[in-house]
């Protein structure tokens, strides 16, 4: 019952849609993600981004002389959330959704964003099936995916940290498993090294002193953690408090500045992966200056990925003509768009071409880029 | 296996576990003495020990700025969070559960998760949903420095204060005026009525009682684990909750009990099978005790009066 009525208010809302879109109307862009909450830190630069973005376009004449209009959705990285946001921006007459910012949420909207015919684009949900399953052909990203990032944690490990026994942490969340998951068959298959431990914590338990000991007593050189910088600044602190004192390698969830300022200095030293530096691109320093006039700070996580996300998606439409999905997604998949990461495009799975990672340690308080 | 000596790797293993115990201890003493009291299940104490970590936040960042030693921020921080939780405490028993103490149980339950809900909203609002580094407010002792990789200076303070904090209970609850009072409204709250006792009073004192406690658990908490949001409440509650119930809810020394059993149920699991499985383990104990025991460990099975 309800799925009839679901299904015949999407209908009706697509009918909707098209109406508004013949008369000439804005180009309406659904932004959505975390933009408040625990997670806000990531969702809101995205926000920013897109802003600053469409201001520029909209000065100009907007796309093919028509404005553009943003419609916002927080849904606060929580996936229940994400299915009623994603209702709304397709009922609202949205073909074309910047977002989301978390794989679950993500995950958790695809199938509206699907069934709608709506493209969506993220700048930073990075489960690799999201892509590489083909169940969300409308689906882009303008981030490598996990596995793509734990090959990089896993050939820095082995190669420069040179570890031999190393033990495999993960968050038993979508992301961080997911990665994990990765992370050990790569190790596995490169025959170089052992995961001498491969197990997932509880997310917010008071105290992680028993994993701890547990990688003390496998003799684990190297630590690798999937997961979000709370679990993982519990962690290292618990490891260096045990003065323990090996490598902890974690991934783009951990390259947020909040860890820094949590872990204190128990995070200095600390590995983790991001999107690749782009602070001599023109266009990123374009958009950062423009940012910090407005908000007076630096960007955080995934500005340049949300930038980009941007760029590829306007310029789509301006190349397409239009928000239908088929020619936008023939421009995404076609015309070379520039940005912050240089040229880039996506592949037939929605992958983008011409992004990559790097690895970043903490030194005095800093992320610096070592490789 | 893994030439590291099994013994030593037990003891670790052990003071883990006791350290998350004395964690969830520290929670479960309000949780146990509310419910001992008044029979309600106190959702909202988790936020409590939430805001008292906060405050302890606040209190400890304007002291830092004073310039003031360590040791004294500790218990000048701790002291504020305590006597705001505390305040917390009451108005919340005033506003919530008071009106609905002739209703049906279920109602102050409701209202006790629509606190909850609230409080954490509260402080989203006033306060900021990011994570918030915690200073380490506890001192790092010199003569722990050998154990290091065995017990840290804050496990020893949460241990010591939890059993401090439950002898003390014990104490007054047996031998003041007052604990006397609590007895006889948690046994007979009309007959105590007609006695003179006030127990309007008793209920707030328990509550004052309860939240002070949580905030002085948040504060010690929140130094340890050196970050805080206002999430914390909710795992460390559940699982504070969980404890209080496995030891029998109601009974003092069975929360602290029931936290022990939990937290060293928790890290054997993790040792010597996997942390995947943690929970699991903790739940299934906690099915198998309610089967044998339905009261809990040391709880009283009560007759429901009519």
């Amino acid at each position: 019952m309800l799925k009839t009525f679901k299904i015949v208010s999407i209908c009706a809302a697509v009918a909707f849609a098209t109406a508004l879109a013949f008369a000439g109307e804005p180009i309406k862009i659904g932004v959505a993600g975390a933009h408040s909450g625990d997670l806000a830190s990531y969702g809101l630069p995205t926000l920013k981004a897109a802003q600053l973005i469409v201001k520029d376009i909209n000065a100009n004449g907007g796309i093919n002389g028509s404005e553009i209009e943003l419609l916002i959705e927080d849904e606060a990285c929580k996936p229940e959330i994400a299915t009623s946001t994603a209702t709304k921006l397709v009922s609202s007459g949205v073909k074309v959704v910047i977002g989301h910012i978390c794989s679950g949420a993500t995950k958790a909207a695809l199938p509206i964003y699907r069934d709608a015919k709506v493209i969506a684009i993220s700048p930073s949900a990075t489960t690799p099936d999201l892509t590489q399953s083909g169940d969300y052909p409308n689906f882009y990203r303008t981030i490598g995916s996990d596995a793509v990032q734990a090959r990089y944690v896993v050939d820095f490990t082995l190669h420069t940290l040179k570890a031999k026994k190393i033990a495999v942490i993960h968050d038993k969340a979508d992301y961080g498993k997911g990665l994990a998951e990765y992370a050990l068959k790569f190790i596995k298959d490169s025959g170089e090294a052992k995961v001498v431990l491969f197990e997932g914590v509880t997310q917010g338990a008071p105290d992680y002193s028993a994993i701890v000991q547990k990688i003390k007593r496998f003799r684990a050189d190297a630590v690798i953690f999937g997961g979000y910088h709370p679990e993982a600044s519990k962690i290292v602190s618990r490891m260096r408090q045990k003065r323990l004192s090996i490598p902890f390698i974690s991934d783009d969830g951990v390259k947020d500045d909040t860890f820094i300022k949590v872990a204190g200095k128990y995070a200095e030293g600390v590995y983790a992966t991001g999107p690749a530096d782009v602070s001599q691109s023109p266009i990123g320093i374009e958009y950062r200056e423009k940012f910090k006039q407005s908000e007076g700070k630096e960007p955080g996580a995934f500005f340049d990925n949300a930038v980009t996300a941007t760029l590829a998606l306007t310029n789509a439409i301006a190349k397409a003509g239009s928000t239908d999905p088929k020619a936008v997604a023939t421009a995404l998949h076609n015309e070379e768009v520039d940005t912050p990461f240089g040229k880039i495009k996506f592949d037939d799975k929605g992958d983008p071409i011409g992004i990559g990672f790097s690895i970043y340690q903490v030194q005095e308080g800093k992320y610096v880029q070592v490789q | 296996m893994y030439c590291y000596a099994p013994m030593e790797y037990f003891i670790e293993l052990t003071f883990s576990g006791l350290t998350r115990g004395s964690i969830y201890a520290l929670i479960a003493l309000g949780y146990t003495m509310v419910y001992g009291i008044i029979g309600l299940i106190n959702f909202a104490h988790g936020e409590i020990y939430m805001i008292g970590a906060f405050t302890a936040l606040i209190a400890s960042s304007v002291l830092t700025y004073l310039g003031l030693p360590l040791p004294a921020i500790l218990i000048l921080a701790a002291l504020a969070a305590i006597i705001w939780s505390a305040a917390y405490g009451y108005t919340m028993e005033k506003i919530a559960y008071r009106p609905l103490r002739d209703a049906p149980r279920l109602s102050p339950l409701i209202s006790a998760i629509g606190m909850s809900i609230f409080l954490q909203n509260y402080v989203q609002l006033a306060q900021t949903a990011d994570y918030l580094p915690f200073p380490a407010l506890i001192p790092e002792f010199d003569f722990l420095e050998p154990y290091a990789g065995i017990v840290g200076s804050t496990d020893l303070v949460i241990l010591v204060v939890s059993a401090l904090g439950m002898i003390g209970l014990m104490l007054l609850i047996k031998y003041t005026r007052t604990g006397k009072a609590m007895r006889a409204t948690a046994q007979d709250k009309k007959m105590a009525l007609l006695l003179g006792i006030n127990v309007d009073r008793i209920i707030s004192i328990t509550f004052i009682i309860g939240s002070g406690l949580a905030a002085l658990g948040g504060v010690l908490i929140a130094s340890h684990i050196g970050q805080i949001n206002l999430y914390i409440g909710f795992i460390a509650g559940i699982k504070a909750f969980t404890a209080a119930v496995l030891g029998g809810i109601g009974s003092i020394p069975g929360a602290v009990l029931g936290s022990y059993i939990l937290g060293l149920t928790e890290a054997f699991a993790t040792g010597y099978v996997s942390s995947d499985y943690e929970d699991v383990f903790a739940f299934s104990l906690l099915v198998l005790i309610l089967i044998f025991r339905p009261a809990g460990l040391l709880g009283k099975a009560t007759i429901e009066k009519v």
